[in-house]
């Protein structure tokens, strides 16, 4: 590979648009949880865990408009192909964030007989979007077959991927509450976790098996060699959260952040081992990162803007998780007197 | 109905809605600022309290709105991939990196600083908290550069090449600052001031007519007609300047604008009518001889395009013509209005420092009827901007029927109507909402907006 300025800009925005995907789903993985868990909070409780996202999820969702963004600016002709084979799943996913966006706000403002309702559509649509996200991961890992086994496999990870956000979830309000919604939150985690790890398990399994390209990479020495810490450390960090959750005086010693620090972890570990798997198609076996880029210029003219701006967005988004450090309270548009 | 339509449908719905939200956020943030700047100024005496009350009423309007530009945006940015994939393939090289550099350097901004401004009143001091208010004010101020920009663009190209049928740039400034861009950022940017005065103005005329007003009520109330008067003639210069400037690049949609058939010396101005584009003539036309060149070209006796000039090639007339008779009329009633309020309050100065209203309940209730007139007007010139465009995407270029995502109908048709029903259910809550919140208008000290339990009312009554 000739290591040009045209090769290797495709690849940078391979690389960033990857890492704002990671970044959302990561983020708005674990404010998606915590509406999925909604339901089963008494209303207090349901208060305390809206407050605990509530400074957030905004910049959390702007993840996925950058991570969209960079499909469409850098890779518009893969933008079109993945974004109209997946059409249905898609509109569900936006109107379930929207639901879910607005809720958030109606629920406080609205009064107070129609609170209920918002509390219902806030969870309905984080489900919605959340499993939706999940259908959208099933038909591009299979490369958007139309076929029974496909449609099947998108539904399974339709079903189980929002148990991995719900256990971002749990694990956010382990860290960010006390008392009885924090027990109650391990006890979701505890519920979760299995569902979580046959996903896991599922969508590993799938890449090789639809792609040869993608079984070769793994499975012929020496590379099995070196990859296999990534399988070894998604297992301890699933260990973890098992040991983690199913011992109260964990949580109660201040590790409780086990919990959602193993699940980050997960998360990036699966990435990491699905973009080994991609590369360097953008979809697979039919589109390479370089047949799909843009134009030299564009892609430079806005390599300059995310060279200045990502970092700056990086440096302001952790000022802003410090001004919200510690355990959630109760939110006020007014300095508390 | 095929998918083209279907698929203009649902981007004219989607992108309606959105618009509807940012052209509140764009000025309402600025006048946030303004109330959190007075509450400075005002410390130790009534009034501080007075602005801090307006502040935290408009504060929740504010942040209800930008949940839904928020959500209703997330959309728009996945609307080209599923409806228009053609589009990005084609011109991707210029419109990809206009919308990057939005989400980079506007969208970040505006989202992040949002939680410090909304809920971090308690936990930053108070230059801090001023700073993040005027980093989402700046936010959202950029966006809507970068947007229109890129809108611009597709109004009036320039600065770019064609090679194998995709679109290169050449030029970044001649994109960026496209002969209709300057225009078009002007009128939108006081669009959006006169959107936002005309709600603040709106909804606190109707507390006072309900009597559950406090004392920022009527800050807000002089702040907003203010506003509104000061804007409004503004607003129509820049527009009249915005058709001159049309005239030059886009005569198609003029000619649709004014219903002139075929082309003519010393062109009438039709006030009304009904255009009839199988007869290619307006029924019950009422016409001012003269006028319209008098206006396009500042002379009564000047020459203007006709319809006929441009066959196969021109807007359907009836939504244009009606559109910017309905944008103009409201610009007009708004200036009626706003000056009368402005005018009252001027001459009731005295009044006002003893503690009384000065306007008429016949001004409140003309107030509170104007409420939404800005996004009337806003829908009503977009209307005349896109569907003018048409038949092009990109004005003289792409065809809108190039580059369409060619799905099955009745697929788009469902999106589409699961699509219009969430929106007509939203707008309704959140009319009624802004309406609830405006008859409950308590400020709460201890207890919070987010919090279950009733708000102590110390602001008048809840
Ligand atoms: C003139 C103004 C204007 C126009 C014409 C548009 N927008 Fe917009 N948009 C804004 C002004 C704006 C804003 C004021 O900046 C918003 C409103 C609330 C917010 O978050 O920013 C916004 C929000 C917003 C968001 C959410 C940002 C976030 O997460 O914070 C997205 C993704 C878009 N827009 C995308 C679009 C697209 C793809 C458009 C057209 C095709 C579009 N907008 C038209
Ligand atoms: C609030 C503002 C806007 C409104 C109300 C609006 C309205 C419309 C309408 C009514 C159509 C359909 C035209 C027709 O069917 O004849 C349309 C089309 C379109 N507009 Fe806009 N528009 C707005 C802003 C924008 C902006 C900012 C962009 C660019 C970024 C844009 C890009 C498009 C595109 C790509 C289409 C394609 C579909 C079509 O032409 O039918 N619009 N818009
Ligand atoms: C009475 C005075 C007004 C005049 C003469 C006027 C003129 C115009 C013209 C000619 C256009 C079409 C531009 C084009 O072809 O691209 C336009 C668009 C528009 N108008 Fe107005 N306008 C007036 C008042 C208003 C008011 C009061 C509002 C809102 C509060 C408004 C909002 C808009 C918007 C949002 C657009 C689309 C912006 C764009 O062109 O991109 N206008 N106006």
């Amino acid at each position: 590979m000739n290591l040009d300025w045209p090769t290797v800009l495709p690849l940078i925005f391979m690389g960033v648009m990857g890492l704002a995907l990671l970044a959302y789903v990561v983020l708005d993985g674990y404010d998606l949880g915590v509406g999925l868990l909604l339901s089963f909070a008494d209303d207090e409780e349901k208060d305390l865990m809206v407050s605990s996202i509530g400074p957030f999820w905004d910049a959390n969702e702007t993840w996925l408009v950058l991570g969209i963004g960079v499909l469409l600016i850098a890779f518009p002709r893969a933008h079109g192909l993945v974004l109209s084979a997946l059409y249905l799943p898609v509109a569900v996913m936006l109107l379930g964030l929207i639901l879910r966006g607005v809720s958030f706000d109606f629920r406080v403002k609205a009064r107070a007989a129609r609170k209920a309702m918002w509390n219902r559509l806030f969870a309905f649509g984080s489900l919605a979007a959340a499993a939706a996200q999940g259908w959208m991961l099933g038909s591009y890992l299979t490369v958007f077959d139309d076929t029974l086994l496909a449609h099947l496999f998108a539904l399974l990870i339709a079903v189980t991927l929002p148990t991995s956000y719900a256990m971002l979830g749990a694990g956010w309000l382990i860290m960010k509450t006390e008392g009885a919604l924090r027990d109650k939150a391990v006890r979701w985690a505890r519920i979760v976790l299995w569902p979580m790890g046959a996903a896991l398990v599922a969508i590993s399994l799938a890449t090789p098996l639809v792609s040869p390209n993608v079984f070769e990479k793994w499975f012929a020495l020496p590379q099995f060699i070196g990859l296999l810490p990534i399988p070894v450390a998604c297992a301890a960090a699933f260990f973890a959260i098992f040991l983690a959750t199913g011992r109260p005086q964990v949580v109660q010693a201040g590790y409780g952040w086990v919990v959602f620090v193993s699940t980050v972890l997960v998360f990036v570990l699966s990435f990491l081992g699905l973009a080994y798997s991609i590369y360097p198609y953008i979809v697979i076996d039919r589109l390479t990162v370089w047949q799909a880029a843009s134009a030299h210029e564009s892609l430079v003219v806005i390599f300059v803007g995310v060279a200045i701006t990502l970092p700056a967005i990086v440096l302001y988004t952790v000022y802003m998780y410090r001004v919200f450090w510690g355990k959630a309270g109760a939110l006020s548009y007014m300095p508390e007197e | 109905m095929d998918t083209l339509m279907l698929s203009r449908l649902q981007f004219a719905a989607n992108i309606a809605f959105h618009i509807l939200f940012p052209t509140i956020n764009i000025a309402l943030c600025w006048f946030l600022l303004y109330f959190r700047l007075r509450h400075g100024a005002a410390k130790g005496t009534a009034a501080a309290r007075h602005w801090e009350e307006a502040y935290y009423l408009w504060t929740k309007v504010f942040a209800l709105s930008f949940a839904l530009g928020v959500v209703s945006g997330i959309t728009m940015s996945f609307q080209f991939g599923t409806n228009w994939p053609g589009y990005m393939e084609r011109v991707g090289n210029i419109a990809g990196p206009l919308l990057g550099y939005e989400v980079l350097t506007a969208f970040f901004l505006e989202a992040t600083f949002l939680g410090i401004m909304l809920f971090g009143r308690g936990r930053v001091s108070e230059r801090v908290h001023l700073l993040a208010t005027l980093m989402v004010a700046l936010g959202t101020t950029l966006s809507a550069f970068w947007i229109l920009s890129l809108n611009s663009w597709m109004q009036t190209p320039a600065g770019f090449e064609v090679v194998d049928g995709r679109y290169h740039a050449r030029d970044w400034l001649a994109i960026l600052f496209n002969p209709s861009f300057p225009y078009r950022l002007a009128h939108k940017l006081l669009a959006s001031a006169l959107t936002a005065s005309f709600l603040v103005a709106g909804l606190s005329a109707w507390q006072l007519l309900r009597g559950t007003d406090n004392g920022g009520s009527r800050l807000a109330l002089r702040t907003g007609v203010v506003g509104a008067a000061i804007a409004i003639p503004l607003q129509i210069v820049a527009g009249d300047m915005h058709g001159l400037n049309t005239l030059q690049h886009q005569p198609a949609k003029i000619a649709a604008i004014e219903a002139i058939w075929q082309t003519e010396k010393a062109a009438p101005l039709t006030l009304v009518g009904w255009p009839d584009e199988a007869a290619r003539r307006t029924h019950f036309a009422l016409q001012v001889p003269g006028l319209a060149s008098l206006i396009l070209a500042h002379d009564p006796d000047a020459e203007l395009q006709g319809l006929n000039e441009f066959p196969d090639a021109h807007p359907p007339v009836a939504p244009v013509f009606w559109g910017f008779r309905i944008m103009v009329g409201m610009g007009l009633l708004m200036l009626a209005v706003a000056w009368w309020s402005a005018w009252t309050l001027w001459r009731g100065r005295r009044e006002i420092s003893a503690g009384r209203l000065a306007l008429s309940r016949t001004q409140l209730r003309l107030l509170a009827a104007m409420t939404f007139a800005g996004w009337i007007a806003t829908l009503a010139g977009w209307i005349v901007t896109e569907v003018g465009r048409q038949p092009f995407l990109v004005y003289g270029q792409l065809r809108t029927a190039e580059l369409v995502a060619r799905h099955p109908p009745g697929m788009v048709l469902s999106t589409l109507i699961a699509y219009l029903a969430t929106y007509v259910f939203l707008l309704a809550a959140y009319v009624l909402v802004l309406m609830y919140m405006a008859e409950h208008p308590a400020m709460p000290t201890a207890q919070t907006p987010q919090s279950p339990k009733a708000a102590e009312p110390v602001g008048g009554p809840a």
